[in-house]
């Protein structure tokens, strides 16, 4: 029961870290980028590829991947995404869904069509005995630093001058333009940042998401799930959907496995309906 | 509103009306290249019969194109989830022949029925919210759909597809034949007449009122159009057109893939739509002969990464610009450009009354 619970939360946070950078690029840009979950994906892959074939450690492997991926995005962003800001919704679903099924085709060239597997560090495998309660050892590593991360993200978004900045840029881009900042040079670390956390998460998520092309595909969904329902005003309000959903799935899905991932699409589309702007959001200021 | 507009109508009621008739029936006749257009799809019946499969498919995906276009097209409802009608359309036309009776038009009918009912169950869901809560609302419903007919094995056959599903004669007179020449008939001629009636409708003050909705919401119920209704309409009726879509598609193939509620059929169509233009029906004909001779072609050269491709046109158009596609011709000598014009223009019967 708590090995459910404790297994439900770690999987939150990973869905949370990977689903963070969406809900900047959705809520703060306005941008519908379905094609987060390939920016995940490149990140366990470049984790699997650097960690079967070149035995780099695992630790490394999270931080090359978190900067890797987030250099792509800000590629990206610089040459394609840019010019698609202020295109119409259809637009960016037609581009991004493009992305999408490139990365798929492209990692099924590149890596096979199978699940790929990664060997995690002995300290990390295994499990502990918690006040009676056994649980995994790499679900502990993935909460402790999934919380610290949280924890830093929030502290940045609310106490720095670039935290600040991006929230000037976000409520009123013209005036934070007028008022000197460079906001397109804001969007832009901002959406290389988010992209780089989706690789951090996909690279760890690797073990526990698993890894195949059509991981782009199957996850988006829950992404999109934790910022819909969690609303895209603020850090707390999608951490607490990541959670919520995390624990529903895993729970879900050990206690009565036949209605599946029913449960959730349902909630959702419950939560749209009756909460657009999602069940954690203030009242849309605009 | 109404008092008033029958109080406008009394002080200048012959003029405005013959005005806006004569407007609406120059919108509705019928184009050269509508009848070019129709009269080679009939034609392809004794000129391509090696390519009755191709064909038939073409056939399938336009009408599920036309019915995203009804709704993206008119009135401007971005929708990521538009196979579910398609899929549901397909199982119920499937369970229909399978369990009670084989007679595929009746079958349409069911299909018709049952995504039309469904479609209007779910069109409330998407009368609120902006672009994003659509979009998730319509994936959501489609994901559901996928996750119950996966789940509910006995009825149809979960992962493994809907088998055993055997058509009977058409209307119990045309046996469907193995080198899809009934099928091909058979669809052409339901695509013909939904396309006429589709035509109708978006061709009547009805389509009008939905394209001032997309136009502008406010305004348009500022000058009396139910937007509330016009959309639950127009979404039904959209349901209902993929749903006979998808029963043509069981139909045809005698089997129902999980694959029919895939979240890729509903990517494909939006690509399909855009592909050949948004907003004028047309496009999804257009755009499912361009989008299922490109993806053959490039199965047969990459039988595993025509994704690639597919991904790949996709961003393209987008970066090039939806709107710069439809202006190809502007490309052209001016010289042509007028000629094609007039051709595309050219109105069956508007030169004999003498109106053009």
């Amino acid at each position: 029961m708590l090995t459910i619970l404790f297994d439900g939360i770690a999987y939150g946070m990973l869905l949370f870290i990977i689903a963070v950078g969406l809900a900047i690029t959705l809520g703060l840009m306005n941008f519908i980028n379905l094609a987060h979950g390939a920016f995940a994906m490149v990140g366990g892959y470049i984790t699997v590829v650097l960690m079967n074939r070149h035995g780099v450690s695992f630790y490394w492997c999270l931080l090359i991947a978190f900067l890797a991926v987030g250099v792509i995005g800000a590629v990206l962003e610089r040459t394609l995404y840019r010019r698609l800001y202020s295109a119409p919704h259809l637009d960016q679903v037609l581009f991004s869904v493009g992305l999408v099924f490139m990365s798929i085709a492209a990692a099924h060239y590149f890596m096979g069509g199978q699940q790929q597997l990664i060997q995690l560090p002995p300290e990390l495998r295994g499990r502990i005995e918690i006040f009676g309660v056994g649980v995994g050892r790499y679900r502990i590593f993935i909460t402790v630093f999934c919380a610290v991360l949280v924890v830093a993200l929030q502290l940045a978004l609310t106490r720095t001058r670039f935290g600040s900045q991006l929230r000037a840029a976000v409520d009123d881009g013209r005036v934070a333009r007028g008022l000197g900042i460079n906001v397109s040079v804001v969007f832009a670390l901002t959406f290389a940042l988010g992209s780089g956390l989706a690789g951090l998460g996909g690279a760890m998520g690797a073990e526990v998401l698993g890894l195949d092309p059509n991981f782009a595909l199957k996850y988006i969904v829950y992404f999109l799930i934790v910022v819909t329902v969690g609303g895209t005003s603020s850090i707390t309000g999608p951490f607490l959907a990541a959670l919520l959903l995390g624990i529903a799935d895993v729970a879900g899905k050990y206690y009565v496995p036949e209605i599946g991932a029913f449960i959730i699409y349902g909630v959702m589309v419950l939560v749209l309906v009756f909460r657009p702007h999602g069940l954690f959001a203030r009242e849309a200021s605009r | 509103m109404s008092t008033m507009s029958e109080n406008a109508g009394k002080v200048s009621a012959p003029v405005t009306e013959s005005v806006a008739a004569t407007q609406l029936r120059r919108l509705s006749a019928w184009r050269a290249f509508e009848i070019v257009l129709w009269v080679a799809a009939f034609a392809a019946i004794f000129l391509l019969p090696s390519h009755m499969l191709v064909l038939t498919e073409i056939a399938i995906v336009a009408l599920f194109a036309i019915s995203l276009d009804l709704i993206l097209g008119y009135a401007g409802i971005v929708s990521l989830g538009h196979g579910a009608f398609f899929g549901l359309g397909a199982y119920a036309a499937g369970i229909f022949a399978k369990h009670i009776y084989a007679e595929p038009v009746t079958g349409l009918f069911v299909a018709a029925a049952a995504s039309g009912i469904f479609g209007f169950a779910t069109s409330f869901l998407v009368l609120r919210g902006s672009d994003l809560t659509r979009l998730m609302t319509t994936l959501g419903i489609a994901l559901m759909l996928a996750e119950v007919a996966n789940q509910m094995a006995w009825l149809t056959g979960g992962a493994d597809g809907l088998s055993g599903v055997m058509v009977g004669p058409i209307l119990g007179l045309f046996e469907f034949d193995l080198w899809g020449k009934t099928g091909y008939i058979y669809c052409l001629f339901v695509l013909f007449i939904l396309t006429c009636l589709a035509r109708r409708l978006v061709n009547a003050p009805f389509g009008l009122s939905l394209k001032a909705i997309k136009g502008n919401p406010v305004r348009a119920a500022m000058v009396g159009v139910p937007s509330r209704r016009r959309i639950v309409a127009i979404y039904t009726v959209a349901a209902v057109y993929a749903g006979i879509a998808g029963a043509l598609l069981t139909h045809t193939t005698s089997f129902v893939s999980i694959d029919v509620l895939a979240f890729h059929r509903s990517a494909d169509v939006l690509l399909v739509l855009v592909l050949g233009g948004v907003g004028y029906l047309y496009g999804g004909i257009i755009g499912a002969i361009v989008f299922t001779l490109l993806r053959d072609w490039l199965s047969v050269i990459t039988p595993q990464y025509w994704m690639f491709w597919i991904g790949l046109v996709l961003v393209i158009i987008v970066v090039v610009g939806r709107e710069n596609l439809g202006r190809w011709h502007t490309f052209l000598p001016n010289s042509l450009q007028e000629r094609l014009a007039r051709v595309v223009n050219w109105r069956l019967g508007m030169k004999l009354r003498g109106e053009q």
